[in-house]
């Protein structure tokens, strides 16, 4: 029985393929950046990547960027609380 | 079965009878009833902890206890009472049996999800036990502070496990109620007819979905620390000690609004009904209620002020703390104004709601004293903290407790209790209480520290005077608990609306049948609308 009018959603291998190819660089790079002290920076490096590696997992292999717009408006502003709550360790981290 | 019968006698599911109609139950009352009587197992359990505690310090040196047990008595009356009590006392319970009744609902939206909240609700109980009997109790403190939770030998892991699974029942029961007030209320209810004590578990859900996975994952990393000693909190390893306490207080801040607003929410219900009059500013006390969710969100770092963090940061932190004194202060001033030139009814719950406006008062303006960084220097980590903290949480949520369970109980179990006696208990538990704490605030400011097993005999008057009010308090509570229970011998049966309210519980029967409603409710234009109340009573008295 069909319960709700959503179409399942099929991602190519090829696309997963190239996402976990992205995510593997992305990695070597969050190693590599670790290696290279980059002051104040450090942190702010270490988020970014972590930041474009977080997306490509959640709107590929989570499907969000197929879902509908109250699924994607609740994860952004979860995201925004996420970003300030961080953001505000920042009164701290930088100024110490 | 008719259709009236009470959910006591309808189990849901039908097909099963005695206790597995309880345990496997899908009925949001009779979960709700389930949690009530494992709350306040642990509530009792945790008091007699508090109680020990003050005993050992009612003289200098030894008096009953070690140092050790001590110290894990009093991490272990914190746990409990944090949360396995104040959290999800009135939310789970009052929560649970009455937010979709006050909706025009027959259950909240996710039955099955609301009974496995109570099951992870058990299991992080009994892991919380389980660290008393196995490696040694915790001796941290409800707060875990790294480096000594990682460094310490005692059983710091399971009460870990037990705060993190404790955390997914609040979830889950936050999670519930949201969905259930967007997707499940009565046609016609518009958002602003809404009554205020659902309104405030609105704003509490949302903090404990938002803020709680903070805490689990903090939690999993002292975990991961002790096991795998990453270097995380260690400055030693490159990691920073005071991103913990970040950590820790960006949920456990917040989680102090988890406990109070409903307690709000519940004082919101009970001053109309006792005044006789509409709520003073009904949309700015739910304006409030969102404004203390949110702001209470962004001001955690008031509890570090002394913890080495950047100037700006206690300036910044200090400046929003004043900014959430504004809409708790907006909700006093509505309660007050309510009741002026109200046609007062003076009842037990009336009685501890103005027990709680009082005491949550002290409470909130002496939190100013420790939201202002040049004076927080002084009392930090004193006994001050203590006093102000129990001010909140004992004087504010506690008596909101007190005053749901009279305000409820007819509801819940349709008997009515001597009031007589709860009136008695409930001056004793003021009086106790006052003579309990205030000590606290003045033994704080002359610099006794909280949490010290031993103490200048200059600090021994207070101490004293403390430890007596404390068994004024239990006497009193124990008094009012047996009042409660004796409602069930008495067989006083309680009426529908025993107290005149006007929100939509008091109009199904006491107590309510399984559906809630025997038939589709009348919603009202604005759900504080006493005139009907009015005419009855006057009708009654004249005639």
């Amino acid at each position: 029985m069909k319960i709700t009018n959503e179409h399942p959603h099929v991602i190519s291998y090829k696309k997963l393929i190239g996402i976990l190819i992205a995510l593997l660089i992305l990695t070597a790079i969050t190693i590599s950046v670790s290696m290279v002290d980059l002051g104040k920076f450090n942190v702010w490096a270490a988020l970014l990547i972590a930041s474009t590696k977080c997306t490509l997992v959640v709107l590929f292999f989570m499907h969000l960027k197929y879902e509908n717009r109250v699924i994607r408006i609740s994860f952004v502003v979860t995201l925004f609380c996420v970003a300030i709550l961080i953001g505000f360790i920042f009164w701290d981290i930088s100024f110490r | 079965m008719t259709e009236s019968d009470s959910f006591f006698e309808t189990p849901s599911p039908t097909k099963y009878k005695g206790i597995w109609s309880w345990l496997i139950t899908m009925d949001h009352k009779r979960i709700a009833l389930m949690y009530l009587f494992v709350i306040l197992f642990w509530f009792f359990g945790a008091l007699i902890l508090g109680l020990l505690i003050r005993t050992e310090l009612m003289s200098v040196g030894r008096t009953i206890m070690g140092a050790q047990t001590y110290n894990a008595l009093f991490t272990l009356h914190g746990v409990i009472m944090i949360f396995l009590f104040i959290i999800p006392a009135i939310p789970a319970i009052f929560g649970n049996f009455l937010l979709p009744i006050q909706i025009g609902a027959d259950d909240v939206f996710f039955p099955k999800l609301n009974l496995l909240s109570w099951y992870l609700y058990i299991l992080g109980s009994l892991f919380a036990v389980s660290s008393l009997f196995f490696g040694g109790p915790p001796d941290t403190g409800w707060t875990f502070y790294v480096p000594f939770s990682v460094s310490t030998k005692t059983n710091v892991s399971a009460t870990l496990t037990a705060a993190f699974i404790l955390g997914m029942s609040s979830m889950l029961t936050g999670l519930n109620f949201i969905t259930t007030i967007h997707r499940m209320r009565a046609k016609g209810m518009r958002w602003l007819q809404i009554p205020l004590f659902t309104w405030s578990l609105y704003a509490t859900a949302w903090v404990q979905l938002l803020a709680t996975p903070i805490l689990s994952i903090t939690l999993l990393l002292v975990l991961f620390e002790r096991i795998f000693a990453i270097g995380l909190f260690d400055a030693s390893k490159g990691g920073d000690p005071i991103l913990y306490q970040h950590l820790f207080w960006m949920y456990s801040h917040p989680a102090v609004y988890i406990m109070i607003l409903p307690g709000m929410g519940v004082i919101s219900e009970i001053i109309p009904v006792f005044s006789r009059k509409s709520i003073f500013g009904y949309k700015a006390i739910v304006a409030s209620s969102m404004a203390i969710a949110i702001a209470g969100s962004l001001v955690w770092a008031h509890h570090m002020f002394t913890s080495g963090m950047s100037d700006v940061a206690v300036f910044v932190f200090s400046l929003l703390t004043f900014i959430v004194a504004i809409p708790s202060a907006v909700k006093v001033f509505s309660w007050i104004s309510t009741m002026y030139k109200g046609s007062i009814l003076m009842t037990p719950p009336l009685l501890f709601s103005l027990g709680f406006i009082y005491l949550f008062s002290v409470g909130g303006l002496t939190g100013l004293v420790l939201g202002s960084a040049g004076t927080d220097i002084h009392v930090h980590d004193t006994h001050f903290v203590v006093a102000h903290f129990h001010f909140v949480m004992f004087g504010g949520t506690g008596f909101a407790f007190f005053a749901a369970l009279h305000f409820w109980w007819p509801k819940i179990f349709g008997r009515m209790y001597d009031f007589k006696k709860a009136y008695v208990a409930a001056t004793m538990i003021i009086v106790g209480f006052i003579f309990h704490y205030l000590p606290m605030f003045i033994l704080g400011i002359m610099g006794l520290p909280r949490r010290y097993y031993d103490y200048m005999p200059k600090f021994e008057t207070g101490n004293m005077l403390a430890g007596i009010g404390g068994y004024i308090l239990i006497a009193g509570i124990a008094l009012m608990f047996f009042n409660l229970f004796a409602s069930f011998k008495n067989k006083r049966d309680a009426e529908a609306d025993p107290w005149g309210g006007t929100t939509l519980e008091w109009t199904v029967p006491s107590p309510p049948p399984l559906h809630n409603f025997i038939a589709p409710p009348e919603i009202k234009d604005y759900p504080y609308d006493f005139s009907d109340v009015i005419k009855k009573f006057k009708a009654e008295s004249t005639g």
